[in-house]
């Protein structure tokens, strides 16, 4: 059976994640994630003609919240738990490439 | 180059080819695309009840969801989806289920990795909006997005690059805002301009934006690139960003495919890139290019269960739309009989209910459209149409003269008292019919041999000596009298 996904392509999804995997890591999440995605070619297989979508687990939907202000945090508090703040504001290392 | 048939041009251009099919004297046609982010008029943010205010110390609008806090969960604003669905249908659109999707990506200016957007299934799809010169703009989506909060770099000159550390403040994290997309329907930097001010107007009108792209409630991004006249197909685009008022935005753009043409015509390429406008220097530089193709691995948002707004819910909010500038502009045309074009800045003044009650009082259409664009450019004040109808008459009955008529109009604009109160006031009493005669009588009587050379002269010489007797007729009255009513008592006696 051909690889559902190639390593090349799982170092590349890591990259995009931030995350930087062993030899043997690759190895192993390169055969996980093939296994997951057989899976769901198996589901793809299947007569799904006139059967919807599912994009949530729940049927439930519009769940809104009316537009009053309230739950705010106070800064103080919020820039204590911060590991560097200036002038009010969360200090950052600084940031490569430019806002997407 | 324009008569060359679509497909004959589309054979010679190969998008971005270097040099190809750009022979000396080609004529370019620009395509112009825009993404406009408006922030959407709520009191909370889009997922969670902290206030969406601008300015304001920083981080002093946050709350849990905003700051990406573990154990959130972010819930949407009855209120914004309803300014989404307004828009959506102010432009046309038609309003669809959809869902949320993550957008993931590093950078602090969401403290979640991820901002919360809308992908491929949007609430409204499709519309329109047509424009004062009666171009039509096709819309392509118009989706719900929360906003990013704010960084500043510091040191490097504030640019990214070069910086030492930079400083983040939330305030504006979870703003709710739309993002409305045209399609690349427009041809040239003043077309983009004129699809931004009626875009906003539009929004401004139905209450969903303050409209005010100085304080970055309304930011443009432009998709440009530059074909040869007659062909078809698109060439490589580039998106300009950091255009923070219409003016810069048609600097930018007539910037931009002034160098692309330039490029291509010297035989290079244009490569796809995102370039930032810099007002300063009035060009727009690249952006450090992306070293693979931005992949942001969207997927639908598991926090947030679909979105569809009830028929009944869209129909009240369709019932209660309010009127569009586009139908304003309809409305006072065809009460003036004039082209919607024509009445164009005195909607875009606000000025056209004024208008049309002033006309459906009985005043002259001309008369009316004439004077509010002339002479009230700075507004109407305490103007009213009853008090603008009533000057009109006096106007059209040869009570005041068209300067009496300017200066009364600017007073009434400021105190708001009727026309014959004001004139009285400035002095303007009309010199009765009567008194007008006798007055002509005497200057005729006074200068006989101007009168002799009136009567048999022709031409120049006859107007020249009528321009005497009015001249002596005003200085005797201040210029109080009409010149249109002087001119005719001088017919008369002349009797012709």
């Amino acid at each position: 059976m051909a690889e559902r996904i190639s390593r090349d392509e799982v170092a590349h999804v890591a990259r995009l994640a931030r995350l930087r995997l062993s030899e043997e890591e690759l190895e192993r999440f390169t055969l996980q994630l093939g296994d997951v995605l057989n899976h769901a070619a198996d589901v793809a297989a299947l007569d799904l003609e006139g059967v919807a979508a599912t994009s949530h687990p729940y049927a439930v939907g519009n769940v809104l919240r009316e537009d009053v202000p309230g739950g705010g945090l106070d800064r103080s508090e919020v820039l204590a738990q911060a590991p560097e703040t200036e002038a009010g504001q969360f200090r950052v290392p600084p940031v490569r490439g430019e806002a997407p | 180059m324009s008569d060359r048939p679509g497909s004959g041009a589309d054979a010679l251009w190969a998008a971005g080819s270097p040099g190809l099919g750009a022979p000396e004297g080609t004529e370019w046609e620009t395509v112009i695309g825009l993404e406009v982010h408006a922030e959407l008029l709520t009191r909370t943010k889009l997922f969670s009840s902290s206030p969406n205010a601008f300015g304001g110390e920083p981080n002093t609008h946050i709350d849990p969801v905003c700051l990406g806090l573990p154990g959130t969960l972010p819930v949407l604003n009855r209120h914004a989806v309803e300014l989404a669905v307004r828009v959506g249908l102010a432009l046309g659109a038609e309003v669809r289920p959809s869902i949320f999707a993550r957008k993931n990506y590093f950078y602090p200016d969401m403290p979640k990795d991820y901002q919360i957007s809308q992908y491929d299934r949007p609430i409204n799809v499709g519309g329109r909006l047509e424009l004062p010169s009666g171009k039509v703009v096709r819309i392509e989506r118009a989706h719900l997005e929360e906003d990013t909060g704010k960084t500043t770099h510091m040191g490097g000159a504030g640019r990214i690059d070069g910086a030492a550390y930079s400083l983040v403040d939330y305030n504006r994290a979870g703003v709710p805002l739309l993002e409305i997309v045209s399609r690349p329907d427009m041809r040239s930097a003043a077309e983009a301009r004129e699809f931004v001010a009626e875009l906003r107007a539009t929004l401004v009108a139905v209450g969903a934006s303050d409209g005010k792209m100085e304080e970055g409630s309304l930011r443009v991004d432009a998709n440009v690139s530059v074909r040869p006249a007659g062909v078809s197909r698109l060439g490589t685009r580039c998106e300009i960003k950091n255009v923070n008022s219409l003016r810069s935005l048609g600097r930018a753009l007539e910037h931009e495919a002034r160098r692309q043409i330039e490029l291509l015509t010297s035989g290079e390429a244009v490569a796809q890139q995102t370039r930032h406008w810099d007002e300063d220097e009035g060009r727009t530089t690249a952006l450090r290019s992306k070293e693979e193709a931005t992949d942001y691995r969207y997927f639908p948002e598991p926090d947030l269960v679909p979105l569809a707004p009830e028929g009944a819910w869209v129909e009240q909010i369709r019932a209660e739309l309010p009127l569009l500038p586009r139908q304003r502009r309809r409305r006072l045309a065809d009460a003036t009989d004039e082209a919607p074009a024509r009445v164009s800045l005195i909607v875009e003044r606000g000025q056209d209910d004024l208008a049309l009650e002033a006309v459906e009082a009985g005043a002259p259409a001309a008369a009316v459209l004439k004077h509010l664009e002339q002479n009230l450019a700075g507004g109407t004040g305490a103007l009213t149409a009853a008090g603008l109808a009533e000057l009109l008459a006096m106007e059209e009955s040869a009570e005041l003269t068209s300067n009496q008529v300017k200066d009364v109009l600017a007073d009434m604009a400021r105190t708001g008292q009727a026309p014959a109160a004001v004139a009285r006031r400035l002095g303007f009493e009309a010199v009765g019919a009567g008194e007008l005669a006798v007055l002509v009588d005497r200057m005729i009587a006074e200068h006989p041999e101007e009168w002799r050379r009136l009567c048999s002269g022709e031409g120049r010489e006859r107007k020249k000596m009528q321009g005497f007797f009015t001249g002596q007729v005003m200085r005797a009255t201040k210029g109080q009298a009409d010149g249109r009513r002087v001119a005719a008592l001088l017919a008369e006696r002349a009797g012709s």
